[in-house]
């Protein structure tokens, strides 16, 4: 069934399709030009899980969806659509639906399962104990880094087959940071919604908190404030400019680069602290609500953010090319960790990562929220798909943002901050969808019969774009691995959610 | 070379002298709470309605906040008909005791207590980040910036726990992350200090009813010093680090 990604449908309109013919529909509609935005099992009863398909178009245009009847087996799609591989696997871990014939089941976050499989009651995994791809040969050996690692970074783990050192193939076991976010918003909307959002990622506070609010104006159809909506997409495009500022001085920091370094830490601190001036706190927390802004700004503040900016602008174009045109600092990021657009597309990279490599995916642009036109952020993209690449898209939208915010800023609609909302309406399903600085976030619900949520899914970009990390090293030296994963920088509690 | 000078210059000298010089904290920051002598009206619990993670608890003679529950989201001070809770813009929000979090009428919050000696002009630590958000982690990490210059006092956060004094935790440690949680701690030499940052390390914060969660460091290991805040301020972290270190003002 086709909706536009800012209405609400009823799934029970939709033809509820056999495992079979589920598999056939997604597959269908991916090779029609369609990727997946999201993939999770839905709970019927107490025993009873259906799968559910949110398929969003190459270009824009209306998403589709496709949804299962309880089922406990189906045809695994991972064969022919290497994206769907991780998400086979998580609804598998989650609740025992078991895609026959995907080529390595394994858990992804290592959690107790939601329920016992039909009866059979699975042991917890321990986090991290399962079969790892392995190399055999002389000579080649295994580098084991993790769950801790070395610096002030979230836990994860790696393996690299190396050959002298030649990295093979890298593979990443996740699921550290699990939390059990999405069993917790549950039953809600209630006081601690909005938190559990803005700590779905810490860095991404702003983004995940717009997808919510978007997802929960498309169930009420509600039209947001349009100062409020003009103000959530300038705190969005600071969040970008902060954490894009703070990638590019850590990667000139991975190559020995110090003055980008040293500034962009800096810099991106400004940027924060712009966040703060509008809701108090540098990660943007509790300045979003369904239907707008808690918070509104007055002249005073708006000419004091347009004045930060223009600064903090300024430095950080002064600091990134200073690194981007230095020949030491080229010949790093050059042809390191490069991945085609074919294989992009294939395990359904977005955000920078995708349009590094040529994917002009941008939800910005494919599905912009309510209000925005579609080209006032114009996209940023490069071909080569290589670490240059990825720091350059990133330096585009730093430009890129930081006139938007201006134009903004200088225009801000008039009227109240935030429209109230009413509550959700019951048997509904909506999607929202906001292009964080890592990528396309989408989040999807679906309310019960009294109005709650019956499920709510978190899909953060790096769920899609880890294993596109993997792929990046193969053939790399395991020396370009803290290179290759800064170019990438994804979040791990995004993931393990 | 000469463009790289040039910008040198340009960007000029941004460490802040602290704690001589206060901080420059936004108009709208939300720090350490305070809570007014006045009574609380009949039957008024609109406060507690609010509080996500049940930080709040009716004395007879009004309020008390757990800061080291509290998220800062300042849903209490909006709510309150009478204005008895306030939120400050004092960051200094760091105890050495889980009862100095505690804020009422009566106990504006204990004093943040004793330094320890040893640690006066060096202090290295483990970061651990067990099941946090990357936010608490990310004002850990700032600290190492120009603009604090941690190393200016001393303070180091270091790879292995080997040459560490002790840990500075973030999260609420998942079941996933315990056994490294104790398996790092375990790893650093006596003497060695627990340190936890944010909420969700003292109290679990707002995943203290996950049940993949084990509300917070505090839960697993003695804990020496807590920073509250969602995530604390860089500050606030600087301040309880040199709160231990005997050097906060």
């Amino acid at each position: 069934m086709d909706f536009s990604y800012r209405e609400s449908v009823d799934l029970r309109d939709a033809p509820c399709l056999s495992g079979e013919n589920f598999a056939v529909e997604v597959q269908a509609c991916i090779a029609r030009g369609f990727r997946v935005g999201a993939f999770f099992g839905l709970p019927h009863g107490p025993e009873d899980v259906g799968l559910v398909a949110v398929l969003c178009p190459e270009e824009d245009g209306n998403l589709c969806v496709l949804h299962s009847r309880p089922l406990t087996s189906y045809p695994s799609m991972s064969p022919t659509c290497a994206e769907l591989h991780w998400f086979e696997r998580e609804v598998h871990e989650q609740w025992g639906i078991t895609p026959e014939g995907h080529p390595w089941l394994k858990p992804i976050r290592f959690h107790a399962p939601a329920r016992s499989a039909f009866g059979e009651v699975r042991p917890r995994p321990l986090p991290g104990q399962t079969s790892y791809f392995a190399v055999q040969g002389p000579q080649v050996h295994e580098v084991a880094v993790g769950p801790v690692h070395a610096g002030v970074i979230e836990p994860g783990h790696f393996r690299f087959q190396c050959l002298g050192e030649e990295v093979l193939h890298l593979e990443i076991s996740l699921g550290f940071q699990h939390r059990d976010i999405e069993r917790m918003l549950t039953g809600g909307p209630d006081a601690r919604t909005m938190h559990l959002m803005e700590n779905a990622a810490g860095d991404t506070s702003i983004g995940h908190s717009f997808a919510h609010c978007a997802l929960f104006e498309a169930l009420t159809r509600t039209e947001p404030a349009p100062r409020g909506q003009m103000l959530r997409r300038v705190a969005l495009e600071l969040e970008r400019l902060a954490n894009h500022t703070g990638d590019l001085g850590a990667l000139a920091g991975d190559v020995g680069f110090l003055p980008t370094l040293s500034y962009c830490g800096r810099i991106r601190g400004d940027f924060l602290n712009m966040t703060a001036l509008l809701c108090g706190k540098r990660f943007g927390r509790g300045l979003l609500c369904p239907g707008g802004t808690k918070l509104d700004v007055d002249e005073a503040l708006i000419a004091e953010l347009r004045k930060r900016l223009a600064a903090a602008h300024r430095d950080a174009r002064g600091a990134v090319d200073l690194c981007l045109y230095s020949n030491t600092v080229r010949a790093r990021y050059d042809d390191c960790g490069p991945i085609s657009t074919n294989a992009a597309r294939a395990c359904g990279l977005v955000g920078v990562a995708a349009r590094a490599s040529g994917l002009a995916r941008d939800a910005r642009v494919q599905f912009p929220v309510a209000g925005a036109a579609p080209g006032d952020i114009p996209l940023s993209k490069c071909e080569s798909g290589d670490v240059y690449a990825r720091a350059c898209v990133r330096s585009h939208e730093l430009d890129r943002s930081a006139d938007f915010i201006q134009r903004a800023l200088n225009a801000l609609p008039e009227g109240k901050s935030a429209v109230s909302t009413p509550a959700l309406p019951p048997h509904r399903m909506a999607v929202g969808i906001i292009e964080g600085w890592r990528g396309e976030i989408c989040h999807v619900a679906l309310t019960d019969a009294e109005g709650r949520f019956a499920a709510y899914k978190i899909v953060d970009p790096s769920f899609h774009n880890w294993f596109g990390l993997a792929l990046a090293l193969r053939g790399q030296q395991i020396s370009d691995f803290p290179l290759c994963n800064k170019s990438f920088n994804l979040s791990y509690c995004g993931h393990d959610l | 070379m000469f463009d790289v000078v040039r910008e040198r210059v340009r960007q000029g000298y941004r460490t802040c002298r602290y704690p001589a010089l206060a901080p420059e904290l936004p108009e709208r920051f939300l720090g350490r709470p305070r809570i007014a002598a006045a009574p609380c009206p009949p039957g008024c619990a609109d406060c507690l309605a609010q509080c996500p993670v049940k930080a709040l608890e009716l004395r007879p003679q009004g309020p008390a906040l757990d800061m080291g529950r509290c998220v800062f989201c300042g849903a209490c001070a909006r709510t309150c008909p009478q204005k008895t809770i306030v939120f400050s813009r004092d960051h200094r929000v760091a105890s050495r005791s889980r009862e100095g979090l505690i804020i009422s009428s009566t106990d504006p919050g204990q004093q943040p207590g004793k330094a320890i000696p040893l640690f006066r002009r060096s202090l290295r630590l483990r970061q651990v980040s067990a099941a946090g958000c990357n936010a608490c982690e990310a004002d850990c990490n700032v600290l190492t910036t120009p603009v604090f210059d941690l190393g200016s006092y001393g303070i180091d956060f270091v790879a292995a726990p080997r040459h560490a004094d002790g840990i500075a935790v973030t999260g609420p440690v998942s079941e996933n992350m315990r056994q490294a949680t104790l398996d790092t701690f375990d790893a650093v030499p006596d003497p060695r200090l627990v340190i936890a940052v944010g909420a969700c390390a003292i109290s679990g914060g707002i995943f203290r009813d996950s049940g993949e969660c084990h509300q917070g460091v505090s839960a697993l290991l003695p804990v020496d010093l807590y920073i509250p805040g969602c995530p604390p301020h860089p500050w606030s972290i600087l301040d309880g680090f040199l709160t231990l270190m005997g050097r906060s003002r």
